[in-house]
């Protein structure tokens, strides 16, 4: 076989031939930077999305006003706070990832610290994703009407309690579709490491690609390879959309009629009267 | 028994600015157990503003609040707690859109006044009954009309076991139909003798269920007494003139 791929060597024909041999000597590489690139971009998708959300939360805190149980020490600590991290969401936003992954890389081991390149590879990618998604959960969260932060207030829960049971559940779904972009982002431009010789998918390619000098029919084999990843990825994202929105329908619990919707403005009390009892200091109890 | 009544809640001197608008000028008055309060007046008087200032969800710019006579701080773990004994009914609902009518009803239960599911759920369960959304439990707010999404916020209140609840403009928000069934329910509670203070528009309903009126105009509170002598014998000519379509009407 090989030698009738080098008998003629320019000829359109040979293309397919020429990726099918690719790909059977080569498998076990292309299937290595598989691997490595989804690993790489579900773990820096999934811990970006753990920074994100952090900074999110932590950028919408209630300014502390004058005057509203705050000192100098808080109001100045809310300053200091903000400034670190629009500063970190500006720097990594605003610098290409390719460069991140230089400077990161070969900027550990000036300082003297031996990372990885794999290490590297996967911090970039993390701080990357983290300083997207911070901005993603901010909207997000604000995003969320104000009423029910209120509501969540009114019933006397902390801003904590308010945004881990209310505000979050919501924003997490809102950003999901944007969680997938960033993972489908991260598979396609984890292969900018192969600038610090992280064994992802496109370094492996070149490598393969080099052997027979076969640039096109490798890189071929390659693109359909990042092509099915995000394509399942995407779908695997919809589905949990739908998952999280679940049935559009809901299920009536005993009583099949609502008395209050009678336009007569008759209620029937079916359930049980409630009193109240009051006592001198003012305190009531109500029981059934 | 007499009438022992205690007052359970004081607004003293509250004020309230937004920039250089002042919105509330020094306003004082106080809650008697059992009493129904409905504030009245046209928008922008500062009615819902006042409401809001009790329990701080606006801080008041001055003035304080007493809560079974102590001072309510407006920030930590004194708000959180003062504001789990007094209740509040929005004009916009305000129901947690991730959660069904029963999950709803039991986060304020459970978060808060740290029930268990059984108990919470219980009492979930008591109160949306009284307002007639025990069939609806498992349904999403986005799935409900207005008026029963109401009911549930109300419900959602009650399960807390407010000593106060706080309606602001609970029906401004409703078709006529379903203003009928959010007052049936409120009617119900005055009548068992819930402590409410009511901002409203419906002068018919605080005619009839308020123990007392309040008129605000202009940030101040311009006139108050019994339901009879506010709506049949005003005594400012600006009650008289803000109640005059509705006393022709």
């Amino acid at each position: 076989m090989i030698a009738l791929l080098l008998s003629s060597p320019g000829s359109k024909a040979n293309f397919f031939v020429w990726v099918v041999y690719i790909f059977q000597q080569y498998w076990p590489l292309f299937l290595e930077g598989c691997k490595t690139t989804f690993f790489l971009a579900l773990t820096g998708t999934i811990l970006g999305c753990v920074i994100g959300l952090m900074i999110g939360v932590l950028r919408t805190i209630p300014k502390p006003k004058k005057g509203n149980g705050s000192n100098f020490f808080t109001r100045a600590a809310y300053k200091i706070l903000q400034f670190i991290l629009l500063t970190y969401i500006e720097i990594f936003r605003g610098t290409p990832m390719i460069v991140q992954a230089m400077v990161v890389y070969y900027g550990m081991s000036y300082v003297g610290v031996d990372l990885p390149a794999m290490m590297a590879g996967f911090l970039v990618v993390s701080i990357n994703t983290g300083a997207y998604m911070a901005e993603t959960v901010r909207g997000g969260i604000e995003s969320i009407s104000i009423g029910q932060t209120e509501a969540a207030k009114a019933l006397g829960m902390t801003h904590w309690q308010t945004m881990v049971s209310v505000v979050l559940p919501q924003t997490f779904r809102n950003i999901l579709p944007q969680i997938g972009n960033n993972l489908i982002i991260n598979i396609k431009d984890t292969s900018v490491l192969n600038v610090i010789a992280v064994t992802e998918l496109f370094f492996n390619t070149k490598s393969a690609a080099g052997i027979y000098y076969r640039y096109f029919e490798s890189f071929f084999i390659a693109s359909i390879l990042y092509f099915i990843m995000t394509f399942t990825c995407a779908q695997i994202l919809r589905w949990i959309e739908r998952k999280i929105d679940g049935s559009g329908f809901y299920k009536l619990v005993d009583a099949p009629v609502d008395p209050m919707t009678d336009p007569s403005g008759t209620l029937a009390t079916k359930s049980s009267p409630i009193t109240r009892k009051v006592s001198l200091r003012g305190m009531h109890a109500w029981t059934k | 028994m007499d009438e022992v009544k205690d007052v359970i809640l004081r607004a003293e001197h509250i004020s309230k600015t937004f920039g250089t608008n002042k919105v509330l000028h020094d306003i004082d008055f106080e809650t008697k157990t059992g009493e129904v309060i409905c504030i009245i007046g046209a928008s922008g008087s500062g009615k819902s503003t006042l409401l809001r200032c009790i329990n701080y969800l606006e801080t008041p710019t001055s003035g304080s609040i007493m809560f079974h006579g102590e001072a309510v701080s407006s920030h930590g773990r004194g708000v959180t707690r003062y504001r789990s004994q007094v209740g509040m009914v929005f004009q916009s609902f305000n129901l947690f859109a991730n959660k069904t009518v029963l999950q709803n009803c039991m986060t304020g239960t459970r978060k808060v006044l740290k029930k268990s599911k059984e108990e919470a759920e219980e009492l979930a369960m008591r109160y949306l009954t009284k307002v007639g959304m025990a069939p609806y439990i498992k349904a999403k707010p986005s799935q409900l009309s207005g008026g029963q999404q109401q009911r549930v916020a109300i419900a959602r209140a009650l399960a807390m076991e407010p000593e106060i609840l706080l309606f602001d403009e609970p029906t401004s928000a409703l078709d006529p139909q379903m203003v009928g069934e959010v007052l049936q329910v409120m009617r119900d509670l005055a009548k068992e003798g819930l402590t409410m203070i009511i901002v409203t528009h419906e002068m018919a309903f605080a005619r009839d269920v308020a123990s007392r009126v309040i008129f605000m105009d202009k940030g101040v509170i311009e006139e108050e007494g019994p339901p009879k002598q506010i709506f049949e014998n005003p005594k400012s000519p600006r009650t008289k003139e803000f109640l005059s379509r509705f006393i022709q009407g």
